[in-house]
């Protein structure tokens, strides 16, 4: 069941069928709802998340005709004009349809009918002739619906054979010209979705190529190419797949992503020349390559920019290009920024974030000024815990053992108590908040400084509570 | 010998191609000539197996005190399995802005060295941190002095912080040791400032065998000598009181 907010309550917006046959509806309030079905399973409703579902689901339709027009929240046109022959016929064109979806763990509805509003209407009423279908089936206002229900009229066929002209009078041009589309005596037309072939360019040789000097220099060719493609699009590419076909039928893929969209040819074929450097069987041509192609499976929207008066003018602290290359070389994963995380407890506060993942930042706190760096420039992931050789209760250690070495503490300060984020754990409001944390600054005899803290307070939260250091001061 | 003294006064003050970086404890600085080469390449060494830590960070502090020459941002690079992660705000404590520092995580010393080598060729970045633990049989003098040759190129400057590590041949301009050094306590004998000692071990053309205690002020972005084990001096007095104006204003 999916639940969404409307007019101020938590109401429900759609229903599995389980939940249909307990006699529940849409629009009823979550509340009256569980008051009949105490252990309701209610997720949030995500209708931006549906629409892109559908708009995918449309992408693949594309297999079968190239018009496909969306009718969210749920519909889906394809007009299959002179396309059904080469499935073996309209119904085989459907059931294959149908069949495909409904391998994805979809329930699916299809009809087909001579016009969009007919063809939707049997779908949605599962009707055989639209004659049989409700008036409900009439993509009409609610008030006219309600209208011809007080009429007496209970199925499409029972219009169909009256004047069209007593009909308009009384209920309205529009019923009227839904009514004949839907009888298909009218054609609506169908807006296909706007459909962008991805960036593609391709060169094919009369004899095999081999040097990679001539092969840098097609893909060269073939990167100018799809900048100009690029450009017209106003986009500019992130990820750029190459294809090296060779003569006996091998093909070499080459993929390079780049940090931010550009159609800078120079940029991306110095990522691919790290790219090749970094493989681990070098690219073999054999007996040359047939053709090569080049693919820009995905690509953000760039501004038209002037290009630099002086070429490969590197400004000054420009460290993309250098973090692409080394993201190309190494692995994105291995190149990573500091993100700050909103949360009070150490670990949560400060994070290392991978370059290709993108995630929330929030800003670093300030620090008091005149005040010794309270954070430690290493924290230790997991804190790795101590032994406490002489320890006054209630206070940091006098003396303790880390990684089998004895420091014995000579400047303290603290604590700084942290609390458990309790609403993170199981059961955290109720019996198990976690453990509070004491953290305290230390300094031992030789002048290093660690970051220890008692995990649990002492009496209340452990009988004899363990000490960790999490993180070391320079 | 008058014909000669233009040139021999030429030759050793020939001022280096960039700038240098001043520590900001006069005395040091002075013994330095200034101030660590822009451009050049330090070593860091942690004096004990305890020291890493003061030794990767001193590094930073002075790839902090680099970037305010032209504002480039810094690369640091360390191995995977290197004692815990860097913490951003643990940098902000010390006065680096995390979000002008890019970590590298490397699987190993190798890939490590030819990360750095890219990264000190490009002159995307003020600086380059490169820190290393243990034996590293491929930073060979070969290697650093490619590392140097790059950096005076590119003008970047390079810091390797070692520790665990054995002397070896170098092409580094400067070599220093370093280790932590007992704070200036602050009111109840609380831990104070960054504090390291440093042991100035090689320096490519000029003196050697330099010691020095020094602390770190992050509200002034400069290192200051301390006397070490001196006891009740109050620490606080830089910074803060000269400047009531941000004080407020903060």
């Amino acid at each position: 069941m999916l639940i969404e907010k409307q007019r101020g309550a938590l109401r429900i917006a759609a229903l599995n069928p389980t939940a249909l046959r307990l006699k529940l509806e849409p629009g009823q309030a979550l509340a009256d709802a569980r008051g009949c079905v105490p252990d309701l399973a209610a997720f949030p409703h995500d209708p931006a998340g549906d629409l892109a579902f559908l708009d995918r689901l449309s992408r693949r339709c594309d297999d079968y005709t190239p018009s496909v027009q969306l009718y969210p929240p749920q519909g889906m046109v394809l007009d299959v004009t002179g396309c059904a022959h080469l499935y073996g016929g309209e119904d085989a064109l459907r059931d294959g349809l149908v069949a495909e979806i409904a391998a994805k763990g979809l329930t699916v509805r299809a009809a087909l009918a001579d016009t969009v509003p007919a063809a939707r209407a049997l779908a949605r009423y599962a009707g055989e002739s639209v004659e049989a279908l409700p008036i409900a089936a009439l993509e009409v206002e609610p008030e006219t619906r309600h209208a011809l229900g007080r009429a007496g009229f209970r199925r499409i066929g029972d219009l169909a054979s009256l004047p069209r002209k007593v009909l308009a009078a009384r209920f309205g041009p529009a019923m009227t010209t839904q009514l004949a589309r839907l009888l298909a005596e009218e054609d609506v037309h169908l807006v296909p979705q706007p459909w962008q072939d991805a960036v593609f360019a391709e060169q094919r040789f009369a004899e095999p190529i081999g040097r990679s000097d001539d092969v840098i220099e097609v893909i060269e060719m073939l990167l100018e190419r799809a900048a100009v493609q690029l450009a017209e699009r106003g986009q500019g590419g992130r990820r750029f797949a190459m294809r090296l076909h060779r003569s006996d039928g091998h093909v070499a893929q080459l993929e390079v992503e780049t940090g931010a969209p550009t159609r800078d040819s120079a940029l991306v074929l110095r990522l691919l020349r790290e790219r090749i450097d970094s493989l681990a069987d070098p690219l073999d041509p054999g007996f040359g390559y047939d053709s090569i192609d080049l693919a820009v499976p995905h690509s953000e929207t760039l501004a038209e920019t002037q290009a630099p008066l002086e070429a490969e003018r590197q400004q000054p602290g420009e460290i993309g290009r250098l973090l692409d290359r080394l993201a190309v070389r190494h692995g994105p994963a291995r190149v990573r920024r500091f993100a700050a995380g909103s949360s009070h407890m150490p670990e949560r506060a400060g994070k290392l974030r991978p370059l290709n993942i993108k995630g929330k930042t929030s800003s670093w706190l300030k620090v008091g000024e005149t005040e010794p760096p309270l954070r430690p420039l290493v924290l230790l992931d997991p804190p790795q815990k101590v032994g406490v050789v002489d320890s006054i209760p209630d206070g940091p250690p006098r003396q303790f053992i880390w990684q089998g070495k004895p420091h014995r503490v000579l400047r303290q300060e603290g604590p700084e108590r942290i609390a458990a984020e309790w609403w993170r754990r199981r059961g955290g409001h109720m019996d198990n908040p976690g453990l509070t944390r004491d953290y305290y600054r230390v300094e031992d005899e030789t002048g290093h400084r660690f970051w220890l803290f008692r995990h649990g307070l002492y009496g209340a939260e452990a009988e004899h509570p363990d000490w960790y250091v999490h993180g070391l001061f320079p | 010998m008058q014909v000669d003294s233009p040139l021999l006064a030429a030759q050793p003050t020939a001022p280096p191609p960039m700038g240098l970086v001043a520590l900001g404890e006069p005395r040091l600085d002075g013994a330095l000539g200034g101030g660590l080469r822009a451009d050049g390449l330090h070593e860091f060494h942690g004096a004990g197996p305890a020291d890493a830590a003061s030794a990767v960070g001193f590094a930073l502090l002075v790839a902090r005190l680099r970037q305010g020459l032209d504002d480039r941002p810094l690369i640091w690079a360390r191995q995977e399995d290197a004692l815990g992660i860097p913490y951003g705000p643990g940098l902000v404590e010390l006065g680096v802005d995390p979000d002008t520092v890019t970590l590298l995580a490397l699987p190993d010393g190798k890939a490590l060295l030819r990360a750095g080598l890219d990264c000190v060729r490009d002159g995307a970045v003020a600086a380059v941190l490169l820190e290393l633990h243990g034996k590293q049989p491929l930073l060979d003098l070969t290697a650093t002095r490619r590392l140097a040759l790059a950096g005076a190129k590119s003008e970047t400057m390079v810091l390797l912080a070692r520790s665990a590590a054995p002397p070896s041949p170098s092409a580094a301009h400067t070599r220093w040791q370093i280790a932590a050094a007992p704070s200036q306590a602050l009111a109840a004998s609380a831990p104070g400032f960054p504090a390291f000692t440093l042991n100035l071990l090689r320096r490519r053309g000029g003196r050697e065998g330099f010691a020095i205690t020094l602390e770190w002020n992050r509200d002034t972005v400069s290192f200051h000598a301390i006397t070490p084990l001196s006891g009740a001096v109050p620490a606080l007095a830089a910074g803060g009181a000269l400047d009531p104006q941000r004080k407020s204003a903060g």
